[in-house]
């Protein structure tokens, strides 16, 4: 699951990890509060204000703002809020604001030129081990750094037993060249961070940038959290931060019936039994001159609720020209899950588009024949090849 | 001589008595297995399915000589259950639980490392060696026995490749699901290499999918053995979006280097015979075991 900056924030702040002064806002009256209040706080009217999406490249799509006094933070408080902010990542519809976060400017002149440095802590699934990666290239895309400089990547491992240790935090803020109090101030951003990305249970921590002040402190000017979906079971208190606005409508819909789906852009929507069969089904639509249109895991079960369920979701999908169903019966029987999806299509009734129905494994045969004397505009398959077939036909 | 399970196996089941547990043993005992008890802390003493309960892993291989466990522990509890099943002296541990936390998982493979256990899964269907004993969910009767080795990160694409495997007049040596989370006990490479030194085993299907470099390593791993066997692979999830996880917790693309696409190319040129329809995995295999 995916956080906003302010809600990341608010659980590194928690742990010690040093962030902006800054107040949140979802409407323009409580912006406006909001800016007073930082004012006040700050003894500076400047500050930044910045929208709350799940997507990156904020700046340069117009939704980071800095402003020199209050009117001006006013100002672009109430462009940025409720816009269609479009980024690198949105896609062209772009993604409506509805949270603003107001910040203090810690970019300030002074003694040093502040400074920028990318850190972030994430699991290294081949070592089966956490991994802290810093880079003095902070602001930057860093999977291009780490592409043409590798060298320029500090990276600690951490040993499960024991967490990581003081030493790792030392030789990751000298890597940097922090000194003084900055460098006092990395140890312990980098200790305090490592027990927000523990303790919350999350699969990525990134801070980019990092920010050295020209006073020689260090913040968190930006902040990404993703955490363990398989975890929130033991963290109610950040289950709670899930913003479905940030999520696709049917993933959500589909979400609340148990179903595991993820919408494409295809021109096939399909409904299979297992994930990896799932993205297997996907390849075949494309082989066979489609587009998948979904990704569609009903699970074990594959009975006519499930199966209602997802005809419902998929066909709110203007894009979808046919279904194709791909259940492998296992312990549950094919004739049975073939009764289920006949069941299924009379209740959802008239569907415009052919579906075809592949089932394959224990009665197979008999699963075909009720498909078959349905009555109804789908067509059966038993091997993935007659499918892919089918496929080919309907969509001429 | 298979890998993994075979009919001297003795399993143990833990969360026996739950509702998982109690239909898969069932099906797992019908199917042949050597089921010799199971475990659910605090109904120790108990008999189900006809097998006695024990309170703890240790008590049920001091009673019965278990050296196979399976577990269906729910997801907050299963990373614990792994690890009494390896302090215990378990040498097989096969671990269908779905949606254990990543954290956990860390911890385990720390906590097992240097003991005399291999772990399977979790999130996979578990291990089948057919007429002699099935450790796992799977349909039974699909798996016709044979020469055939399986590794797969998915549960029914493995059913899809034993099914097509047995109309191309084939067999199953052993099939091992692996599982589909970001981390997981064996590796593709490790069971692949449990395969290739089988003597029973003369071709593998390796089934992989988007996410992580599992199928890379193991590439690698064959090439720099010579390619001893056969091995045809298969990568769900070409048409994947990036970014996105697809079902399975490890399914997400993360770079360059883990998309199917990527995985594709490093095993061709690592001399695996990788189809791109799923649905050439059996006659794929029988082409190449003729040529």
């Amino acid at each position: 699951m995916n956080l906003h900056e302010y809600q990341a924030k608010s659980i590194l702040k928690k742990y010690g990890v040093a962030v902006p002064r800054g107040y949140v806002a979802n409407t323009l009256e409580e912006a406006r509060e909001a800016i007073q209040k930082l004012a006040q706080e700050t003894g500076s009217p400047k500050c930044v204000v910045k929208a709350q999406i799940h997507a990156g490249g904020r700046g340069k799509g117009g939704g980071v703002k800095l402003a020199n006094n209050a009117d001006e933070a006013f100002t672009h408080a109430s462009n940025i809020l409720g816009m269609q902010l479009v980024t690198a990542q949105t896609g062209p519809e772009g993604k409506k604001v509805r949270t603003l976060l107001i910040e203090e400017n810690v970019y300030q002149p002074g003694e040093l030129p502040p400074k920028e440095f990318y850190i972030s802590i994430l699991l290294d699934r081949s070592r089966a081990q956490n991994l802290v990666m810093a880079s003095a290239e902070g602001g930057m895309n860093i999977e291009e750094v780490a592409h043409k400089t590798p060298e320029k990547i500090l990276k600690e491992w951490i040993d499960p037993r024991v967490g990581l240790q003081d030493f790792q935090a030392r030789r990751i803020a000298f890597g940097l060249g922090l000194e003084g109090n900055g460098f006092r101030e990395g140890v312990a951003f980098i200790k305090a961070l490592y027990k927000a990305y523990i303790e919350s249970d999350a699969l990525l921590v990134e801070i980019n940038p990092m920010l050295r002040t020209s006073d020689n402190r260090i913040l968190a000017a930006d902040a990404k959290i993703n955490l363990d979906d398989n975890a929130l079971f033991r963290h109610k208190d950040l289950a709670e931060m899930r913003d479905i606005y940030e999520e696709d409508p049917l993933e959500v819909e589909a979400k609340a019936s148990d179903l595991n789906y993820v919408k494409l852009e295809g021109n096939v929507g399909c409904m299979v039994n297992g994930a990896g069969l799932a993205m297997a089904t996907m390849d075949i639509i494309k082989l066979s001159g489609g587009e998948p249109a979904n990704f569609l895991d009903v699970g074990g079960g594959a009975n006519a609720q499930t199966v209602e369920a997802g005809f419902r979701i998929i066909l709110k999908d203007p894009n979808v020209k046919a279904i194709l169903i791909n259940i492998f019966g296992g312990i549950v029987r094919c004739d049975r899950v073939a009764n289920g999806i006949v069941e299924a299509y009379k209740k959802v009734g008239n569907i415009p588009v052919p579906i075809i129905v592949r089932l394959q494994g224990t009665n197979a045969a008999e699963g075909a024949k009720v498909i078959d004397e349905s009555g109804l505009k789908v067509y059966s398959a038993i091997t993935l090849e007659q499918a892919a077939q089918k496929v080919r036909e309907v969509l001429g | 001589m298979s890998v993994l399970v075979n009919k001297n196996s003795r399993v143990i089941v833990q969360g026996f008595t739950g509702s998982e547990g109690s239909f898969h043993a069932g099906q797992m005992i019908e199917y042949g297995t050597q089921v010799v008890g199971g475990v659910t802390p605090g109904k120790g003493g108990t008999q189900h399915l006809d097998c006695p309960v024990f309170n703890t892993v240790a008590q049920a291989v001091a009673a019965t000589g278990a050296n196979v466990s399976i577990i269906f522990v729910p997801p907050a509890f299963a990373a614990d259950a792994i690890m009494e099943a390896a302090d215990s002296g378990i040498e097989v541990i096969i671990c269908i639980t779905e949606g254990i936390p990543v954290q956990d998982m860390v911890k385990v493979k720390e906590f097992i490392k240097g003991k005399n256990t291999r772990l399977i899964g979790p999130n996979c269907p578990g291990v089948i060696t057919p007429e002699e004993a099935k450790v796992g969910i799977m349909p039974g009767f699909i798996f016709k026995k044979g020469t055939i080795g399986i590794v797969s990160k998915s549960g029914t694409l493995t059913y899809e490749a034993a099914d097509q495997i047995a109309k191309a007049g084939l067999g199953i040596s052993t099939a091992i699901g692996i599982g589909g989370d970001p981390i997981i006990g064996t590796t593709t490479k490790e069971a692949v290499e449990l395969l290739m030194n089988d003597n029973e085993t003369e071709g593998i299907v390796m089934i992989g999918e988007i996410g992580g470099n599992l199928e890379a390593e193991a590439a690698r791993w064959i090439r720099d053995n010579g390619n001893k066997k056969p091995v045809v692979g298969f990568i769900a999830g070409q048409t994947a979006p990036k970014g996105k996880r697809m079902g399975h917790a490890g399914a997400i693309i993360g770079g360059a280097e883990d998309t199917a696409e990527a995985k594709m190319r490093i095993m061709q040129e690592c001399g695996i015979t990788v189809v791109k329809s799923p649905a050439e995995i059996g006659i794929t295999m029988k082409k190449v075991l003729q040529s």
